[in-house]
């Protein structure tokens, strides 16, 4: 591959639709790409569609800083699209990718981004088979920003959605809760401190082929990014027509997220999270879907954190480690912008 | 972790709750006004009143810096920020407080005032130095905790010549709020009666434990100075139902570890050298209180925005229906208000208790309205 799509800057013209964004298309991003979809080069991608149940769906990403420990805006918009995909039980298929570039930013940091997501794409097996770039006039954004979408089948006699909780059924999470958000946090110059911490970014389609393979009956499924694990038990709560009892001390946390929260008056329920997910099972199963997910690299640390309970008012409440009780409750207001 | 972690534990939790069982006395009330609002968020974070038996009854005080914020002085802030070429600096929470006319800094922002969010006044402070040009204040609220900080800034501000920072300074007085709740009529349609102090945790650091004596002694109420963490509220319960019990009436502290009797006399001396009282202040729920905040000396009167610019300086009333007032005196408590949780949330607050974490309505909404349901 020549370096010269890597070097310099972001041009207007390489969203002008002539020679130079065709080679910023063919040097970069198809060339890191790699897929026989892509290389057809037409303006979409054309695949025989499997019969049953498709999913789809979308997402954008904004993040800042665009690098960070545990992966960049390129691992991040990947990781995300194919876990809003799995999320449904589903088996993600295909990516899409559109970026929209900001007028100097430096090619070497783009051509960082686009191996990343490369890379993502590969180790999902998910590959990105169409996309889209546009350059806007300096000031007017912010770097880059990615949209990707993505679709994916769902397997014969799963069934999975937010409003399928009920009373009785266990709740579980694959692991450490706010490990993506407080990097973030952390990095933000404005704070002024470092901590160890790594995002947690991850595709989690495996994981979830795992624990449907070993609980088909499994009721719920969540990746809880933004707002946290109080946002996804409340959206599950409200879609479902039920309370949640969650019980602290079960919830895995890390102590330099604690500690971090702790420092900026932040609760780790409200911090957002892309490498982990919420399953909710019959209770009769959460032994074994609890097993399923350890036995997976991205679920050693999973844990049952509580239950769905019959409530008309569905409350999210919690146990507290210190021995009382307490709603949890959305997130109020903004955390902090560009998070993911 | 280790200095959280032993402070939240929750078998000590256990075994202190079935101490203050063991200490009530059958028929007795213990009516306990936690005055900060640090304590207010963590007994409701913690669920700290499940712990207890129900003879004890915990009242939440005045002292959430921004609940007592009177919106006159919002409004204030509101004028200096609508000026041309200023940049008021400001903590997030006072973002949402509501101004008259159903305004905010946060819908002034909106409508094109630079109003920057700050995590402390040092953060002001660099952005004066970053923007010569323009006019940069600081919105400084707060009891004594946050008035050495901002002494700090005006001593350096002085120092380095910054011509284009002034504090816009609204800094009130934790005894004076005291003296307030106990000054209220007995005899009166919502009588409040607080038999016993958790007093203030960080506020303690700097000023110490004398203030309070006065509570104890003229006031024979027990006053116990508390961490904010929930094992040190929990403790100083246990330490006021027994100097209720035996009609003790103290200032002890529980909160060994930061505070000493004499206090901060550093941050003291140098609230003394920039700062002095006012003649009244107006309080939300309280009224105008006599010697209850502070202003900035003449000495430093060129860093005083309140004589920089011209403020409206109007008494303006809470909303309608809106119960803050008697909220913040004791009198009623937030699921008592009418417009709390149906009109009034943290998302669209109406009263200032429901905007900042540390506001009874708000921390009650947010992890106690539970418990209303339960009982409905």
């Amino acid at each position: 591959m020549s370096t010269g799509s890597r070097q310099g800057r972001v041009e207007m013209t390489h969203g002008g639709g002539g020679r130079a964004m065709a080679r910023l298309v063919e040097e970069l991003f198809v060339a890191a790409f790699d897929n026989d979809l892509l290389r057809r080069r037409d303006d979409q991608a054309q695949f025989a569609a499997p019969t049953g149940r498709m999913v789809m769906s979308t997402d954008s990403f904004v993040i800042s800083p665009l690098f960070f420990p545990g992966g960049d805006i390129g691992s991040l918009a990947v990781h995300g699209t194919v876990n809003d995909v799995a999320m449904a039980g589903a088996r993600p298929l295909y990516l899409s990718a559109a970026f929209i570039l900001e007028e100097g930013f430096p090619l070497a940091d783009l051509g960082r981004i686009v191996d990343s997501m490369a890379a993502a794409s590969k180790e999902a097996g998910v590959p990105v088979v169409t996309g889209d770039t546009k350059v806007v006039e300096r000031g007017k954004g912010d770097g880059v920003f990615i949209t990707t979408a993505g679709v994916g089948m769902v397997p014969d006699g799963v069934e999975i959605g937010g409003d399928r909780a009920r009373p009785g059924d266990a709740v579980l999470i694959s692991g450490t809760i706010g490990d993506h958000g407080m990097t973030i946090l952390s990095l933000r110059e404005s704070l002024g401190f470092e901590t160890g911490l790594r995002s947690d970014s991850a595709a989690l389609h495996g994981l979830v082929a795992d624990m449907v393979a070993s609980v088909p009956g499994l009721r719920c499924l969540r990746d809880p990014t933004r707002g946290g694990l109080a946002a996804t038990m409340n959206e599950i709560a409200g879609l479902s027509g039920v309370g949640m009892m969650l019980d602290e001390a079960a919830i895995p946390v890390r102590a330099e997220v604690r500690a971090a929260c702790e420092l900026l008056g932040l609760d780790p329920l409200h911090v957002a999270n892309e490498g982990k997910l919420v399953a909710i099972c019959p209770p009769e199963n959460a032994d074994r879907l609890l097993a399923a997910m350890r036995a997976h690299p991205l679920g050693a640390q999973a844990a049952i954190i509580g239950r769905v309970t019959d409530d008309p008012h569905h409350f999210v409440q919690m146990e507290t480690a210190f021995g009382g009780r307490r709603i949890v409750d959305w997130l109020n207001g903004e955390q902090l912008p560009r998070i993911c | 972790m280790k200095y959280i972690d032993e402070y939240r534990d929750g078998a000590l939790a256990r075994k202190l709750a079935g101490a203050i069982a063991a200490e009530i006395q059958p028929g007795r009330r213990y009516n306990i006004m936690e005055f900060c609002g640090g304590h207010t968020h963590a007994i409701a974070r913690f669920g700290i009143e499940d712990l207890l038996p129900p003879e004890v009854r915990l009242i939440h005080g005045p002292g959430c810096p921004v609940c007592v914020l009177p919106v006159g002085r919002i409004d204030d802030a509101m004028a200096i920020a609508a000026r041309p070429g200023v940049i008021l600096c400001t903590y997030a929470d006072l973002m949402r407080v509501p101004a008259s006319n159903r305004r905010s800094l946060q819908s002034a922002k909106a409508d094109g005032a630079d109003i920057r969010m700050v995590y402390s006044v040092e953060d002001a402070l660099t952005v004066a130095a970053e923007n010569p040009a323009a006019q940069v204040v600081f919105f400084a609220i707060g009891f004594e905790t946050t008035t050495p900080p901002t002494a700090l800034a005006l001593v350096r501000a002085k120092a380095e010549g910054l011509a284009n920072f002034s504090v816009f300074c609204n800094h009130v007085l934790t005894p004076s709020a005291m003296e307030a709740i106990l000054a209220q009529p007995q005899d009166g349609p919502d009588p409040v009666h607080v038999d016993a102090f958790v007093g203030p945790a960080h506020v303690s650091m700097v000023i110490g434990t004398r203030p309070y004596e006065t509570f104890a002694r003229d006031h024979h109420r027990p006053v116990v100075i508390a961490g904010f963490e929930p094992l040190d509220v929990m403790q100083a319960v246990l330490m006021l139902v027994r100097q209720i019990n035996d009609g003790r009436h103290q200032v002890e502290n529980e909160y060994s570890r930061a505070v000493v009797p004499e206090g901060n006399r550093k941050a003291q001396a140098l609230m003394e050298q920039v700062l002095e009282r006012r003649d009244s202040f107006e309080w939300r729920g309280l009224g105008a209180l006599p010697d209850s905040a502070l202003k900035i000396r003449d000495s430093f009167a060129d860093f005083d925005a309140e004589r920089r610019f011209e403020v409206p300086a109007r008494s303006v009333p809470d909303p309608k229906s809106c119960e803050c007032a008697a909220i913040l005196r004791g009198q009623r408590r937030p699921e008592e208000c009418k417009l709390f949780g149906t009109a009034c949330t943290p998302e669209s607050p109406i009263g200032s208790c429901m905007v900042s974490s540390e506001g009874a309505c708000a921390a009650h909404w947010t992890f106690g309205r539970f418990r209303e349901r339960r009982r409905a």
